[in-house]
């Protein structure tokens, strides 16, 4: 038994809920769709894109990238119910390899996230958001999306895994609100006081934003600073760094286990 | 033949000592009950046997591999049944099964030619393919056991199985642990209750503060710990210091009953020859606190 294949086989269990209990991703998705609609149609009349545009093309990719980091709490609910219910010990005392609990958990949120980022993909072209570049950068935009969702998805493992109760599911999805309105997903960094710019320029979301934003050709609300040079190149290596960061982390945790 | 041998294990959590010298041999075939209260340390002794967590100190063997050193091997020979039902609620009883036998290495076609076996000795084919959340406790559980039984393990470990249960529920889960026993299995059973213990275990250990604090038959335990009491309620035209005189006994003034340790047809004919016709008559087993009290007594004589 490959540990590849029994992530393969956990991860189908997780896409067999799906068909099972539809309503919670189809909730996930009518949320992330009710607040494109909110800010772009109720908040984005008020709101000036710095360097000019149109609010919709500039808020598109940042709602694609704000979804991506919100995987981490369906990460983190995931892991920790299965951990909660005996259900990760069930698989420990299974002849299976250590890392196919992880690679099960990997395998269904990319899928999912997939899936999302489509019928979001979708529904911007629906209310008039467009790629005007070529599709080289568009797929490697798509790619940076998927980048961010795989480094926040070993946050969500790490912390699923660390704090198990149900006070930690809530603590994240709280807590996943303020990370990700301190960035220049909703917003340009530019309109906001200084610091606070400065601060959300740094937010690893901002550069999958921004990044995202340059390479579908839509206005990225960037006129100077960080964000302006590097925002690509950012949007590489942060993700690289919180995975370089997590996985370790979750690792550590998973083998705690044992103690 | 000894399928569990657990040697001076201990573990220690902070100032706690979950397990301090706990010494287990089981042999093959038999259910062996694990009796303890709470915090005793029996869900770390399945937990170490089961090679989830590693001891500080020790060593054990499960089916002839050691379970530090060849886990992979002690997995392929055991079962765990949890304290939770460890089955994916959303998904159907089929499911579960089918995806936990490819998890055990079974191709697709074996894994469900399995599932149908299980689910049919275990009485769940009717409801193979509802969703595990509408099943009963009992039918949940016998699920559990069935996930932990794909590959017919040496042995079946079921940490505190009916915890919870309703009576009859309890029955269902008991019959399948025998069944169980029945065609092979050695098992190991964590309980809080001298009943259930007594219901299905061949031996009983009973564990207290991390260590095995006496072994034997049931019968061997209970004589050790005493017989049945009988526990008499006086009425109130009859003098209870006489009755108390008359028997050896303890004696509760507010609900006026005294318990007696003596066979119930002593007591009768004490009663008898008091001329006192009793309210109330009640004979009961000794309790798990009784148990307790006598074997730690015993232990701190010695």
């Amino acid at each position: 038994m490959t540990t590849l294949r029994a992530g393969w086989i956990i991860t189908q269990r997780d896409l067999a809920h799906w068909v099972r209990q539809p309503w919670g991703p189809i909730f996930g998705l009518l949320f992330s769709i009710m607040l494109l609609l909110v800010f772009g149609f109720l908040f984005g009349g008020a709101i000036q894109v710095p360097g000019g545009g149109d609010y919709i093309a500039f808020l598109l990719p940042g709602m694609l990238a704000l979804s991506m980091m919100f995987g981490v709490e369906a990460t983190a609910t995931a892991m920790g119910a299965d951990a909660r219910k005996g259900i990760t010990d069930r698989f420990r005392s299974m002849p299976i390899g250590n890392a196919a609990v992880a690679l099960g958990r990997v395998g269904a949120d990319m899928t999912t996230s997939a899936a999302e980022l489509s019928v979001l993909l979708a529904g911007g072209l629906l209310i008039g958001w467009r790629i005007t570049s070529d599709p080289g950068p568009a797929a490697l935009a798509v790619l940076l999306l998927l980048l961010l969702r795989f480094a926040v998805l070993w946050i969500g493992i790490f912390l699923g895994l660390t704090f198990r109760g149900d006070g930690a599911t809530a603590a994240v999805q709280v807590l996943v609100w303020p990370i990700g309105f301190l960035s220049t997903a909703i917003v340009s960094a530019e309109t906001m006081p200084g610091w606070l710019g400065a601060l959300a320029s740094w937010n690893p979301l901002s550069a999958t934003a921004t990044a995202t934003r340059d390479l579908f050709g839509n206005p990225s609300g960037v006129t100077g600073g960080i964000l302006a040079d590097h925002a690509l190149l950012m949007a590489f290596l942060w993700p690289l760094v919180i995975t370089a960061v997590f996985m370790p982390l979750s690792a550590r945790a998973y083998r705690r286990l044992r103690t | 033949m000894h399928t569990l041998i657990a040697q001076g294990l201990r573990k220690r959590y902070g100032d706690l000592h979950a397990l301090d010298g706990f010494d287990l041999t089981v042999d093959a075939g038999v259910i062996h009950g694990l009796l303890g209260p709470n915090g005793a340390g029996k869900t770390t002794a399945v937990k170490a046997l089961a090679t989830l967590i590693d001891v500080d100190e020790g060593a054990a063997t499960v089916a002839g591999h050691d379970v530090r050193t060849r886990s992979a091997q002690v997995r392929r020979q055991i079962g765990l049944i949890g304290q939770h039902a460890a089955v994916d609620e959303i998904l159907g009883g089929r499911q579960n099964l089918v995806m936990f036998g490819r998890l055990y290495g079974l191709a697709k076609t074996a894994a469900r030619a399995r599932a149908d076996e299980l689910l049919d000795t275990f009485g769940l084919l009717d409801a193979a393919d509802r969703a595990v959340s509408t099943y009963s406790g009992g039918m949940r559980r016998r699920l559990d056991i069935a996930a932990g039984l794909i590959l017919t393990p040496a042995v079946l470990f079921l940490d505190e199985p009916t915890t919870g249960l309703d009576p009859r529920a309890r029955n269902e889960v008991w019959r399948t642990i025998r069944e169980t026993a029945a065609r092979g299995t050695t098992v190991l059973l964590t309980t809080q209750y001298l009943d259930e213990a007594d219901q299905l275990a061949a031996e009983i250990s009973v564990m207290n503060h991390g260590r095995i604090i006496a072994t034997g038959a049931p019968d061997d335990l209970k004589r050790r710990i005493g017989g049945d009491r009988v526990i008499v309620t006086v009425p109130p035209r009859d003098s209870l210091p006489a009755v108390a005189a008359k028997l050896s006994c303890t004696v509760d003034e507010d609900t006026r009953t005294v318990t007696v340790e003596a066979p119930l047809r002593t007591v009768v004919r004490a009663l008898d020859e008091l001329g006192v016709e009793p309210d109330d008559l009640v004979l009961r087993r000794p309790t798990l606190d009784e148990v307790f009290l006598t074997l730690t007594e015993k232990e701190q004589i010695r």
